[in-house]
């Protein structure tokens, strides 16, 4: 019955309609629907639809931007609801995310903030310009999983380095997982550094993200 | 002894890729965005000076928005024209609309060895061999600091990259490393000891300093901070816009020439309004973002389009242009490069972009390429030839030479041949070979490149730098390092 209902939240999303999105999110919240269908069946099978045609190259990445926006529109009315019934949504991994001390770059960084978040994972955003304590602080306190580590410029990468070293230091390696991102990080950096991984693109930072999750939940290697 | 320099001069050939109408409703949508919008100034220095000049200053969200009588009347001080200086005075490139000089690109990060082949991280030695190189072409107008020497400590790292390049080429050094105010200080004080004194570095300034916007509509403050020191000092400085259509700027060309242009006139402005009459220049290298990955793409018609029309506004300003083609996107010296690279600079030349940026880099800027260096130099050489169109002087047309021949006899052994044969464009990369000698040879044009870049290392001495300057530089660089080292030591102890 709340079939006509998923789809219009399905085409929200497929659409980048934030209006529309938080709209059916509450007229879900009105007709008693259970939030968590409504997320599943309506609003993350949009989702993956764009991302098929994504795949595909139909779709670019400002539909995927406004497919994200969407989905949290509707999740910020949902929220509440999924609250007041004790109920969870899966989280696919806690990520906190920043630009490095010195360096002001953020669009990047916001992107895969962005495209991280629709893709089911809970992301803590520090902003820019981020000391290395801030980032071992936050993911203490977030109990990350993943923290991801933008810089634009050659002067301030040697910050994803600090960062790599400061949560060793602070003994949260190799538990926490770096990944770093921005225009002047190679995949020899990334080796050289420490870092789990890198990536070129919000995309891929969603696919390493994926997979180091899901090597997480492989049972660990001795020795 | 120094090679000299073959620009692109008065091009014969031009077009117009906007009218005086349509530059003029760019000029107009920027100053409202100017006055209505705004553009962020993260620093303090530059907040004061547009609220002492009665811009609206917003000190929270550092955004100033400026009545345009402020820009327009701040722009109207910047001199139309001027010179860039070289350590020989043969060399010094007048920016006087007349000429289409080159540059290396910069500031990449990595580098193709020119020996082993392998990529790897760029140090301080390639940005002296590339000095080096480009020194002997004469296709290079001036010399873009082209890679981060990665080796050396990031607080002096630009000044270490100044001071090498001045100790293997003697043309003009433009750089866009300066972001500090030690950098810059530093920077002025080493441009001020190869010019030989102030008055000299004023009146054929030796370096030349472009910062980057933060698009969209913002510019960095380390950045705003050194400029306006190199603006004081008399070194010419340039804001570059990088805004990327759908990215850092609307999905639109004429839109992202709005974003980047209110970027680049307000930090003009800025300039004038700190130095009344300081060298300034427009500098742009917009690109449409790939809709896939988001990443700066570097070429393609948006690009090309980007080149003609950014010089239609400096032109519109009456400030030089310091203008990116040669961008390509290619990871290798392949047939992307070449496309890419040869219409972007053919567009941006065709209407006289003052300065190109810039040759050998590849990857958007970010990989060196000792072949795609040769590569686009040949780039240069075909537009060059193909700017300076078609002589139709009695001479050109050369009836004597067809009365002699006359139907069926060829015009291999004529004088008029051997006069002018010369003038006949030849190509150093091409491969012309015939198709039996190709298909048996080892050899592609990548060889040729680097076989010339190679001999070029090994043979080619610039004019060396006077022992006692060149000490002079060093320590103006061990002093900033010292002062870094003693500030980094306070901080630890705080």
């Amino acid at each position: 019955m709340h079939e006509e209902l998923l789809a219009a939240m399905r085409a929200s999303i497929v659409d980048g309609d934030q209006d529309a999105a938080a709209e059916t999110a509450r007229q879900a919240v009105a007709e008693g629907m259970d939030p968590l269908v409504a997320i599943d069946d309506g609003y993350v099978s949009g989702l993956s639809h764009v991302g098929a045609c994504f795949s595909a190259g139909d779709m670019f990445l400002p539909d995927m931007m406004l497919a994200a926006r969407a989905m949290k529109a509707a999740m910020a009315v949902l929220e509440p609801e999924l609250a007041a019934r004790s109920a969870q949504r899966r989280v696919r991994g806690r990520v906190v995310i920043g630009t490095v001390k010195g360096d002001i770059h953020e669009i990047g960084k916001n992107l895969v903030g962005m495209m991280l978040s629709a893709s089911g994972f809970e992301v803590h955003d520090l902003g820019v310009d981020v000391p290395v304590d801030r980032f071992i602080e936050a993911a203490r306190e977030h109990r990350a999983d993943i923290v991801g580590v933008s810089a634009l410029l050659t002067t301030t990468m040697t910050g994803q380095r600090a960062v790599v070293e400061g949560l060793a230091a602070a003994g949260l390696r190799p538990g926490v997982k770096v990944i770093v991102g921005g225009a002047p990080v190679t995949r020899a950096w990334a080796a050289e550094i420490g870092a789990d991984g890198y990536s070129e693109d919000a995309m891929g930072a969603v696919a390493l993200a994926t997979r180091l999750m899901d090597g997480a939940d492989a049972p660990a290697s001795v020795g | 002894m120094a090679i000299p320099i073959d620009p692109i001069t008065s091009p014969k050939l031009g077009f117009e890729v906007l009218t005086p109408d349509e530059v003029r409703r760019i000029h107009e949508a920027t100053l409202e965005v100017v006055e209505t919008v705004g553009v962020r100034f993260p620093s303090e220095r530059a907040l004061d000076v547009w609220a002492a000049h009665g811009a609206t200053v917003d000190r929270a969200t550092q955004v100033v928005k400026a009545p345009r009588g402020l820009v327009i009347e701040a722009l109207a001080h910047a001199p139309a024209s001027y010179v860039l200086g070289a350590r020989d005075p043969s060399q010094d490139l007048p920016l006087d609309g007349q000429h289409v000089y080159a540059g290396t690109d910069g500031c990449g990060i990595e580098i193709i060895d020119i020996e082993t082949g392998e990529l790897r991280r760029s140090r301080l030695q390639d940005v002296a061999d590339i000095a080096r190189i480009a020194d002997a072409m004469d296709e290079v107008g001036f010399i873009w600091t082209p890679l981060s020497a990665q080796d050396m400590p990031p607080e002096s790292r630009s000044l270490h990259e100044l001071r090498v390049q001045w100790a293997n080429t003697t043309k003009h050094i433009q750089t866009e490393t300066v972001v500090t105010i030690p950098e810059a200080l530093a920077a002025v004080e080493m441009a001020t000891i190869v010019a030989g004194s102030e008055e000299v570095r004023r009146a054929r300034p030796p370096l030349s300093i472009m910062q980057c916007t933060t698009s969209p509509l913002g510019h960095d403050g380390g950045s705003l901070d050194a400029s306006m020191i190199a603006a004081e000092a008399g070194i010419p400085t340039g804001f570059m816009t990088m805004s990327s259509c759908a990215f850092s700027g609307p999905a639109t060309v004429a839109g992202t020439l709005v974003v980047g242009n209110a970027e680049v006139i307000t930090g003009l402005a800025l300039m004038e309004l700190v130095a009344p009459g300081a060298p300034v220049f427009y500098a742009a290298a917009q690109t449409a973002m790939d809709l896939r990955s988001g990443a700066y793409t570097g070429g393609g018609p948006e690009d090309f389009l980007f080149g003609a029309a950014t010089n239609a506004l400096a032109d519109f300003y009456r400030v030089p242009l310091s203008m990116g083609s040669f961008a390509t996107g290619a990871k290798l010296p392949d047939w992307q490069a070449g496309v890419e690279n040869s219409l972007s600079t053919f567009m941006a030349s065709i209407v006289t972009s003052d300065m190109l940026l810039g040759m050998g880099l590849l990857n958007g800027s970010r990989i060196w390429s000792y072949a795609q260096l040769m590569f686009d130099a040949e780039i240069y050489s075909i537009v060059r030839k193909t700017l300076k169109g078609i002589d139709v002087s009695d001479e050109a047309l050369a009836m004597d030479a067809i009365r002699e021949v006359g139907p069926n006899g060829d015009f291999l052994a004529l004088k008029h041949t051997r006069t002018h044969m010369r003038r006949l464009w030849q190509s150093r990369y091409m491969d012309r070979r015939m198709y039996g000698i190709w298909e048996t040879a080892p050899d592609r044009a990548p060889d040729w490149a680097l076989a010339r870049a190679r001999e070029i290392l090994k043979t080619h001495e610039p004019d060396p730098l006077d022992p006692g300057v060149a000490a002079a530089l060093e320590a103006v660089v061990a002093r900033v390092e010292r002062a870094a080292a003693a500030a980094a030591a306070s901080d630890g102890r705080s």
